[in-house]
C-alpha cells in the first residue's frame, strides 16, 4: 500500500462554550473530517468564515487537542509524545501577517526562533548564515534581517512568516489563508512563491482559504467545507467545471469575476438566508436550510461523501 | 510599441516641446533611488523620540532631575544636620527659633560681624532651632525613597501573581482573581492604622539601623502596600497577558515547538514591558501621596526623621505666624508627584502600543 | 452650464502624524452624476477610503483636508457650517462602511438606531418613525421586521447587519451613497446577497453610488465607471469596460494580469513586483514608478498629466504621452 504524506482520518474538534446561562455547549467545529494529501501536493480547502477550516489546519498541528479522530504523517499517528518531533516536519504560515509576527523581535530572531528551539546549529555564525539563506529565499534582503516586523509591508511580512515555517525544513505546511490579508498585487507575488517553493523543496501544502480563484490557481484538489464538514472534494479543475453539491454550485457562482462582460451575463445562484449558528446546527445535513433540493431525507440523515468517479466525492443526497 | 522605444525619430524630438531622452526606460537603481524605506528605528528609540517630542514630559524630567540632584548634593554642601539644633562654636543657638527664610539669628549676626562665615538659612528655621531647608531635603529624599520602594514591591508582587493567573487561565486565574477581589474590598486606611498599631508593639530593631531610623510606622507603610496595592497591578497585568495571549505569534511559537517558559519569557514579558513601565512610573507618586498623608495624620516616620507629609503636619501650628513652614513641603509634595504623573502620562503616549499613530 | 451632483476638485488630503505628513489624497478631482455608480479602486493606502472620508469631511483628528474643493450640485462643501455638513451627511449623502460588527451600537435595539436616522433628518414622530424603520428593513430584504427591529446587534449575522447598515443609510433618501468596502468583512455567499441587494436598491431609488473596494469582482460587476488609484492620485479612469479590456495605465494593466482568473491558471501569475510605497516618502514622479516594469526616466522626475485616451477613458501614464508622441513622429517621417 502506498502511503500518504498526511492521512486525516474522521478528525473532530469539539470547543464548549459557555452560553449567556452558564450552560456549556459543544460547538462542532470539525466534525468527521477526512482527507490525504501526497507528497509534494497542495490540497486547497475553501469555505466561508466559520466552518472550521482553520481549526482543522490547527488541529492537524495539535495546536488544538483533537477530540476524536487520528492524524497520520507518513503512516505515524501524531500524539502528544511525538509532537514535538513532529513539528520539524510539520509547519505553519499564519493568515494574518500583523499579529503573526513578535513585534518586539527583529526579523533575524523572528526566523532564528525554530533554529533554537530545535537547536539546529553549532554556531552563532551558522545560525546567521541560515537565516539569511532563508531570507534571500523568500526574497528578503539581508540588510533587513535587524529590523523590526513593524518596518515591513503586508506582503513582505508574510514573507518573514514563511521563512520561518521553512526554517525547519518542514515536508508539509498547512497555509491558513496565507494571502486573504494582502493587496491583490502583493497576493500574486506570495502565490508565486508558494508555487516555486513546492517545485524547489518538494513541500505539500494544506492552502486554507476563502477566495476560491486563488485556491484554483495554487491546488491540485480542492476540499469544500461546510459548517465543520467536508461537503465535497475533487481535483480543481473538475471542481470548477462541474461543481456537483449545491453548496459548491452557490458558491462559485458567487465569486465576483473581474471581468464585467463576464460577471454581468452570467447567473448567480444567490442562497438564502445565513449560515446556522454551529451552535445550533440543522440535523442531517447542515445545508439543508439553505438548499434548493433539500427533501425529508437531508433533515434526517448527513450524507457521507461518496466516490463519484476520477476521486470525485460528494457528500450530497440528492446530486 | 514599446520595443520601438530606441528608434525613436529624430525629427520629433524638435517637434515635441518634451525632451525625449527622458522617455528611455528607466534602470534597476534609478528606480529603487526612488523607493525608500523609512529609517529603521526600534521601538524603545522610537518611543524615546515620542518621550522626548513631548514638552510637559521633558519639562517633568528635567524637574525630576533638578530635585534628585539637589536631595543627593545639598546635604554634602549644607553644614546642618536635618536632627541638629542650631549651635555655634559649640553653644545652643536659642535665638535661631522660627527664622524667616534667608535671615540670620541675633547670635549669628554678632557671629558674622566677628568676621566669621555662616550658611544661610534657605528656608529658615523650625521651632526646634532646626535648618529647614535641610529637613525639607531629607524628607524629599524618604518621600522619594518611599515611592519607589513600595512600586517595586508592587511591581514584584503584581508581575508574579498577575503572570501566573493571566498565563495559567482557567481555574487556577479564577481563584486568584477572587483572593483579588476580596483583597480589593478591604478598606486601606483601616488596615494602615490596624497594623501600625499591631507592628508597633511587634517590631522593636536595634537602634541605629536604618529600620529603626525609618520607624515601624515606615515599615508598616512598606507591608502595607505589599499586601494591599499590588492587587491593581496584577490585575493589570493579568488582563495584558490574556490579550497578548490571543496574538497569532503566540501560536506560532507553539507551532514551531517552542515551550511555555520560552514564549513568557521571549514573548510575553518582553511585550507587555511597555505597560508594566508605565503603570511602575505611575504607581510611585501615588504612594508619595500616601506616605504624605499618612505622615501628615501622624502614622508616617519617626521623629526626629522628617517626611514631606510629617514636615506639612508640624506646620499646623504655627501656621498663621510661618505659613512659609508649610508652603515649602507641600511645594515638593506637588512638584514630585506632578512631575512624576506627567511623566508617566508621556511615558504611556509615547510607548503604549495602542496609541500608536 | 450641466450641473454635476457631486463634484470634488483637486482635493488634497494629509494625516499629520508622529512620523511626519502622510498625503494620503494628493490631486483627486472626478465628477459624480445623478444615478451613476462609480468605483474606487486601489489596494490598502491608495486615498481611496480618505477620499469618501474627505467628501463626508469625517477625517481622523489627524487628517485634514489641505486644498480643493468639494462642489455638492455646485455648493462648495467646505462654507458650509458644521450644522449644515450634519444636514448634508445622511440627507444627502449616507455612508456604509466596511466592518458591520463595529458600525452598529451594541446597547441600542435596531429599531432604535434606524429611529434615530430618521428622526435626526425627518420631521417624522413616534408611530410614523416605526412604520417607517420597518419599510426600510422590509425594502433591504429583512424578513419579519416587526420583529427585527426589537433585536439587539449581536442578535444578527454580519449580512443581516449590513442590511441594517443599508437600511440606516437609505433612511432619508439620499442623493449620494458612498459605500466604503462594503463586502470586504462578509463571506461570499452573503457577498453575492449584498451586492444584488444594492443594484437592486439603485434601480429602485436611483441615486448615486461611490462604491471603494479593493476588489476588482466587485468592481466589475457594479460599476459604470471606473477610477483606479495608487499613492493617493488617480491613475486611470473610465467606464467599466475600457479599464477592464484596454486599461492604459501600467498599474491597472499589472493589476489586472496579477489576478486569477480562467485563462491563467496553468500558468504562474504575473504579479507587480516590489512593495507598496511609502506613503511617508513619495516619489517626485509617478507613484508608480518604483515598481513598474516600463518606468522612463521621466516617470521617476515628473508627475504624468492626465491625457485623454478617449472620451470614456483617461489614464495618467508617460507612456502613453510616448506612443502618442511616437506615433506623431511616424507620421511626420512618413
Amino acid at each position: 500500500m502506498s502511503e500518504h504524506l498526511l492521512e486525516v482520518k474522521n478528525l473532530k474538534e469539539y470547543f464548549s462554550v459557555r452560553n449567556g446561562v452558564g450552560k456549556t455547549l459543544p460547538l462542532k467545529a470539525v466534525d468527521d473530517v477526512s482527507f490525504t494529501i501526497e507528497k509534494g501536493e497542495t490540497l486547497g480547502l475553501v469555505g466561508e468564515s466559520g466552518c472550521g477550516k482553520t481549526t482543522v489546519g490547527r488541529t492537524i498541528l495539535r495546536l488544538y487537542k483533537p477530540t476524536g479522530g487520528q492524524v497520520l504523517f507518513k503512516g505515524e499517528e501524531v500524539n502528544d509524545k511525538n509532537i514535538g518531533h513532529m513539528r520539524k516536519k510539520m509547519q505553519m504560515v499564519f493568515q494574518d501577517p500583523y499579529s503573526s509576527l513578535d513585534p518586539r523581535m527583529t526579523v533575524e530572531d523572528i526566523i532564528g526562533e525554530p533554529l533554537d528551539v530545535h537547536k539546529l546549529y553549532a554556531n552563532r555564525k551558522e545560525r546567521r548564515d541560515k537565516i539569511l539563506e532563508l531570507m534571500s529565499f523568500v526574497g528578503l534582503n539581508a540588510e533587513h534581517a535587524t529590523r523590526y516586523a513593524h518596518e515591513f509591508s503586508g506582503g513582505q511580512r508574510q514573507r518573514i512568516g514563511i521563512a520561518r515555517a521553512l526554517a525547519v525544513n518542514p515536508e508539509f505546511i498547512v497555509c491558513d489563508e496565507p494571502v486573504s490579508a494582502l493587496d491583490v498585487s502583493i497576493q500574486a507575488q506570495v502565490i508565486n512563491m508558494f508555487e516555486e517553493l513546492q517545485e524547489k523543496l518538494g513541500v505539500a501544502y494544506l492552502f486554507i482559504a476563502h477566495d476560491l480563484l486563488v485556491v484554483h490557481h495554487i491546488s491540485k484538489r480542492i476540499a469544500v467545507m461546510y459548517l465543520g464538514k467536508i461537503v465535497e472534494i475533487a481535483d480543481a479543475d473538475e471542481l470548477n467545471e462541474q461543481p456537483i453539491h449545491p453548496y459548491t454550485q452557490s458558491l462559485l457562482s458567487a465569486v465576483p469575476i473581474p471581468d464585467p462582460d463576464v460577471t454581468r451575463s452570467r447567473k448567480r445562484i444567490v442562497l438564502e438566508g445565513d449560515v446556522p449558528s454551529p451552535l445550533n446546527m440543522p440535523s442531517g445535513c447542515p445545508f439543508r436550510t439553505r438548499c434548493r433540493y433539500a427533501t425529508e431525507q437531508c433533515a434526517k440523515e448527513m450524507p457521507t461523501l461518496t466516490d463519484r468517479g476520477n476521486g470525485h466525492q460528494v457528500a450530497c443526497w440528492n446530486k | 510599441m514599446e520595443k520601438n522605444t530606441n528608434q525613436l525619430p529624430k525629427k520629433s524630438i524638435l517637434s515635441a516641446q518634451i525632451d525625449l531622452s527622458k522617455f528611455s526606460p528607466a534602470t534597476e537603481d534609478e528606480k529603487k533611488q526612488q523607493d525608500v524605506m523609512s529609517e529603521s528605528t526600534t521601538f524603545f528609540k522610537d518611543g524615546m523620540r515620542k518621550l522626548f517630542k513631548n514638552p510637559l514630559a521633558v519639562l517633568s524630567i528635567v524637574l525630576l532631575c533638578i530635585i534628585l540632584l539637589t536631595i543627593i548634593v545639598a546635604p554634602m554642601v549644607v553644614p546642618y544636620g536635618y536632627s541638629e539644633m542650631l549651635s555655634i562654636e559649640g553653644k545652643r543657638d536659642k535665638t535661631a527659633k522660627n527664622l524667616p527664610p534667608f535671615t540670620y539669628s541675633e547670635n549669628e549676626q554678632e557671629y558674622i560681624a566677628q568676621g566669621n562665615k555662616r550658611f544661610p538659612h534657605i528656608f529658615g528655621t523650625d521651632d526646634l532651632c532646626r535648618d529647614y531647608f535641610i529637613r525639607v531635603i531629607y524628607g524629599t529624599r524618604i518621600s522619594l525613597l518611599v515611592g519607589f520602594f513600595a512600586s517595586i514591591i508592587v511591581l514584584i508582587i503584581g508581575l508574579l501573581y498577575g503572570s501566573i493567573s493571566g498565563y495559567l487561565g482557567g481555574k487556577v486565574d479564577l481563584i486568584m482573581m477572587r483572593i483579588v477581589d476580596i483583597i480589593y474590598s478591604l478598606p486601606d486606611m483601616l488596615i494602615i492604622i490596624l497594623l501600625s498599631v499591631v507592628l508597633n508593639e511587634a517590631l522593636k530593631f536595634p537602634t541605629g539601623t536604618i529600620f529603626a531610623q525609618l520607624g515601624t510606622n515606615m515599615i508598616s507603610i512598606f507591608i502595607v502596600f505589599g499586601l494591599l496595592y499590588w492587587v491593581s497591578m496584577a490585575r493589570l497585568i493579568r488582563g495584558q497577558i490574556l490579550s497578548i495571549k490571543e496574538n497569532e505569534y503566540i501560536l506560532a511559537a507553539k507551532s514551531i515547538g517552542a515551550k511555555p517558559s520560552r514564549i513568557i519569557r521571549k514573548h510575553i514579558i518582553p511585550n507587555c514591558l511597555s505597560v508594566i513601565i508605565i503603570s511602575t512610573a505611575l504607581q510611585i507618586p501615588s504612594a508619595i501621596f500616601t506616605e504624605s498623608y499618612l505622615s501628615f495624620v501622624g502614622l508616617g516616620v519617626k521623629v526626629p526623621m522628617p517626611s514631606l507629609g510629617s514636615l506639612a503636619n508640624a506646620a499646623r501650628e504655627g501656621l498663621q505666624s510661618y505659613p512659609y513652614k508649610l508652603v515649602f513641603p507641600a511645594i515638593m509634595i506637588c512638584l514630585i508627584v506632578l512631575s512624576l504623573n506627567l511623566l508617566g502620562d508621556g511615558l504611556r503616549d509615547a510607548f503604549d502600543p495602542k496609541l500608536k499613530r | 452650464m450641466s450641473e454635476y451632483l457631486l463634484s470634488v476638485q483637486d482635493l488634497h488630503t494629509s494625516f499629520f502624524t508622529d512620523s511626519g505628513e502622510v498625503q494620503a489624497v494628493n490631486g483627486v478631482s472626478f465628477n459624480l452624476n445623478p444615478g451613476e455608480i462609480l468605483g474606487i479602486v486601489g489596494e490598502s493606502g491608495s486615498g481611496k477610503s480618505v477620499t469618501a472620508y474627505s467628501i463626508m469631511q469625517i477625517l481622523a483628528d489627524t487628517g485634514r483636508v489641505v486644498s480643493g474643493r468639494v462642489l455638492y450640485k455646485g455648493q462648495d462643501l467646505a462654507q458650509w457650517s458644521e450644522k449644515q455638513m450634519r444636514g448634508f451627511r445622511g440627507k444627502s449623502c449616507s455612508i456604509i462602511f466596511q466592518d458591520p460588527m463595529t458600525s452598529l451600537n451594541p446597547v441600542f435595539t435596531i429599531g432604535n438606531q434606524i429611529g434615530e436616522a430618521i428622526r435626526l433628518h425627518t420631521d417624522k414622530k413616534g408611530p410614523e418613525v416605526k412604520a417607517r424603520a420597518i419599510e426600510l428593513l422590509e425594502l433591504v430584504g429583512i424578513n419579519e421586521p416587526e420583529k427585527r427591529i426589537k433585536q439587539y446587534p449581536y442578535e444578527l449575522s454580519g449580512g443581516m447587519r449590513q442590511r441594517v447598515m443599508i437600511a440606516m443609510a437609505l433612511a432619508c433618501e439620499p442623493d449620494i451613497l458612498i459605500a466604503d468596502e462594503p463586502t470586504t468583512a462578509l463571506d461570499v455567499t452573503i457577498q453575492a446577497q449584498i451586492l444584488e441587494l444594492m443594484q437592486d436598491l439603485q434601480h429602485k431609488l436611483g441615486m448615486a453610488v461611490i462604491m471603494v473596494t479593493h476588489d476588482l469582482g466587485v468592481i466589475a460587476d457594479m460599476c459604470d465607471n471606473i477610477i483606479v488609484m495608487y499613492g493617493g492620485r488617480i491613475c486611470e479612469r473610465g467606464t467599466a469596460s475600457e479599464i477592464f479590456y484596454n486599461p492604459r495605465h501600467e498599474y491597472t494593466k499589472g493589476l489586472l494580469r496579477s489576478i486569477p482568473n480562467v485563462n491563467n491558471m496553468k500558468k504562474r501569475l504575473e504579479p507587480i513586483e516590489g512593495t507598496p510605497i511609502n506613503m511617508l516618502n513619495l516619489p517626485k514622479g509617478c507613484a508608480f514608478c518604483t515598481r513598474c516594469n516600463a518606468a522612463m526616466k521621466i516617470c521617476l522626475t515628473e508627475r504624468p498629466e492626465e491625457i485623454t485616451i478617449n472620451e470614456n477613458h483617461k489614464a495618467s501614464c508617460w507612456v502613453n504621452v510616448r506612443d502618442q508622441l511616437m506615433q506623431k513622429g511616424g507620421q511626420e517621417n512618413e
